[in-house]
């Protein structure tokens, strides 16, 4: 089988998991105690007569199955409906802040990806040298924190202390403007630094194993530099269990950046889901976590076709 | 001067047990075109010979010291860069076991092409060319096509028939083989063996034959030396070795060739076990398994010696046969008192295609 075909395959696969991720994501949230009309009349007198009006404008007083026909219809047109807290679209409202994520996620990624997997490479070619110690001390710290406590640790000290970063994000300009790429700089590390962690060991572990393989030795019999031994024999071999954590990265990223956007009070879509959450703002958080699971699922597709790229003993 | 000249080679690996001593003052020579067999069981040093010479013994590992002189240039003082623009090229290496050998993420074809574009100076299309020519030159049906299939795409016997291509790929003039065929059934195994007949005789190539087989090596190889414990016991040509051996060692080799028509019930083994590389024992490192030792046998460590006269053997001397032992130096009180009864291969029932020779010792 080619990787075409392989790509095909793999990609018409993740239509039924699309599919489970709507149901999921509407279930769960029709599951939670309450609805948004508990919310809007909290505090307030209202009859009974008002409050069915409240459901009926909402569709709330449908069947649960019908609405979530209803709800899917508009997802497939992009249509999340209205939000019920300030009335605007959904999807105006997201797009107002998916930006942001976007770019301190994939920054956060790129940081990840950036220090882990030289320092991996480095770390297992140089056994026991002082880089393999250094990255060790690295991971376990790295690991071992979490994010809201490293990410109030890096504001104290470089934006409190040093004067280095901006303490508040720019309040004009988007997502992209060097002073917003500026500023996400450091919850972008605050993200990354588990990952990068985690992939760092599991990029010098990966890397040990291959190293000592036969097609190492057959590499440097053949008498090819050791630059190309590495770069070209074994990365490729290592990358190949990398690949797929790296995927899985994804998932922490975006679920990391829930607690990281509100540390930074950073304008992205953790803090808007945290917020719609508390509001009970039921077609926002459906729209956000369908957004979360598509994001997933897209990470792990990409890191299925990757995978069948570095190996080619998958595609068969 | 012989084309390799291997002088007291000796290599250590420092582990945290202690010092293991995998080749023990080796010295040997081997001429352009000729095929020199290597013999011993496994742990006797062979495959670490045969990687240093091309200066890829791992760390812990290191050579100690020695000369290894590849056409009168000493391997050992050559720079990286130097060292690199031998290996594969001038001399290269075909492995146990082509399916752990070939690199899985890539084609087939790039792994051979890649040694031609770096040693050769080809453009893309001309490393390709050459590859699909070298994997026709080892039998591989459909060469053009097969160029782009992985390695798990490739039976065992095509994995290693590719391997040969690799090893082939920049016209060497000595191919270190290591046990090339351990990992094949029989009927493959010979067809490789013909195959790497059929090569050495096209290209002229030179090549060091590593196996624990001793039919392997009768079929295939000039001359073998006999190592045990990372010292060579007994170097001669193929008949010399198997008609007229001369070390207690390979006496017991080759009676533990089990030999179908015999009717014992039981393999013929040699007593004992090779002895710990750390730790070896002092005088002869073989006197704890040998049925003639004596008492000096556990002081004096025997030399390599002409077996004829008694002196020391000389490495560059082709026709001499030698062996490591005390009983050619006068020293030992008793005799090698062992007899060797030649079958013919008509008179055996079915031949068991390792030769004519048998071991027996009468005890």
């Amino acid at each position: 089988m080619s990787l075409q075909r392989y790509v095909l395959k793999r990609v018409l696969v993740t239509i039924p998991i699309l599919i489970g991720a709507t149901m999921l994501t509407f279930g769960l949230v029709a599951l939670t105690p309450g609805d948004p009309v508990d919310y809007i009349i909290a505090f307030q007198d209202v009859s009974p007569e008002v409050e069915q009006q409240l459901r009926e404008q909402y569709g709330l007083d449908k069947p649960l199955f019908m609405q979530y026909l209803d709800w899917l219809a508009g997802v497939v047109q992009f249509d999340f409906g209205d939000s019920i807290s300030n009335q605007r679209p959904v999807t105006e409202l997201i797009m107002e802040r998916l930006p942001y994520t976007l770019l301190m996620g994939s920054m956060a990624f790129m940081v990840t990806l950036i220090t882990a997997i030289p320092t991996g490479i480095i770390a297992a070619y140089y056994r026991g040298s002082v880089i393999d110690q250094a990255s060790r001390v690295f991971s376990v710290v790295g690991i071992a924190i979490p994010n809201f406590f490293l990410g109030i640790l890096l504001l104290l000290i470089f934006a409190s202390q040093l004067n280095i970063f901006p303490f508040l994000a720019p309040s004009s300009g988007g997502a992209l403007t060097p002073e917003m790429a500026v500023y996400t700089l450091l919850p972008a590390i605050t993200i990354g630094t588990g990952a990068t962690a985690l992939l760092m060991r599991l990029m010098r572990s990966s890397m040990i194993e291959e190293l000592d393989k036969d097609y190492v030795t057959m590499a440097r019999a053949k008498g090819l530099p050791e630059r190309t031994v590495v770069n070209k024999h074994v990365l490729r071999n290592s990358l190949i269990s990398v690949v797929t954590v790296a995927a899985i990265q994804v998932a922490f990223i975006i679920s990391g950046s829930v607690v990281v956007e509100i540390v930074f009070s950073y304008p992205g879509i953790g803090r808007l889901l945290v917020n719609s959450v508390g509001a009970r703002d039921f077609p926002v958080i459906q729209a956000l976590v369908l957004l979360i699971g598509v994001a997933v699922i897209l990470a792990n597709l990409l890191a299925d076709i990757l995978y069948a790229y570095l190996d080619p003993r998958i595609r068969y | 001067m012989a084309m390799l000249e291997v002088e007291d080679l000796n290599v250590r690996f420092y582990t945290e047990d202690g010092v293991v001593k995998a080749t023990n003052d080796l010295s040997y020579q081997i001429e352009a075109g000729e095929r020199f067999g290597i013999v011993g069981e496994s742990g006797a040093g062979k495959s670490v010979t045969s990687l240093s010479l091309l200066r890829l013994i791992d760390s812990p590992g290191v050579i100690e010291s020695g000369e290894i002189r590849f056409k009168g240039q000493n391997l050992l003082e050559l720079s990286d860069e130097e060292m690199r623009q031998i290996r594969g090229n001038e001399i290269s290496m075909i492995f146990q076991d082509a399916e752990t050998a070939l690199n899985p993420a890539y084609t087939v074809g790039e792994q051979i092409a890649e040694a031609v574009r770096y040693h050769l100076d080809m453009d893309e299309e001309e490393a390709r060319e050459r590859s699909i020519e070298l994997l026709e030159d080892v039998g591989i049906p459909d060469a053009a096509e097969r160029y782009s299939d992985y390695p798990h795409q490739f039976s065992g016997g095509m994995q290693q028939r590719a391997v040969i291509a690799m090893a082939l790929s920049c016209d060497p003039d000595l191919i270190l083989a290591d046990e090339p065929t351990t990992a094949l059934d029989v009927t493959i195994e010979a067809q490789i063996l013909t195959l790497l007949e059929e090569i050495a005789e096209k290209f002229d190539t030179a090549i060091q034959f590593i196996t624990h087989d001793l039919g392997v090596v009768a079929e295939f190889c000039d001359r073998v030396m006999v190592m045990y414990a990372g010292h060579p016991v007994e170097i001669g040509t193929v008949e010399e070795i198997y008609y007229d051996p001369q070390h207690p060692y390979t006496v017991g080799l080759m009676s533990s060739i089990p030999r179908i028509g015999d009717d014992s019930e039981r393999l013929q083994t040699i007593p004992g076990r090779m002895p710990d590389l750390i730790e070896m024992p002092p005088g002869c490192n073989f006197h704890p398994r040998c049925p003639y030792a004596e008492e000096i046998c556990t002081q004096l460590s025997p030399e390599l010696v002409d077996v004829e006269t008694g002196q020391e053997a000389a490495p560059d001397d082709r026709n001499q046969h030698a062996a490591a032992c005390l009983a050619h130096t006068g020293e030992l009180a008793g005799s090698l008192d062992y007899e060797v009864t030649v079958r013919d291969e008509l008179e055996a029932t079915a031949t068991d295609g390792s030769g004519t020779t048998e071991g027996e010792i009468d005890e």
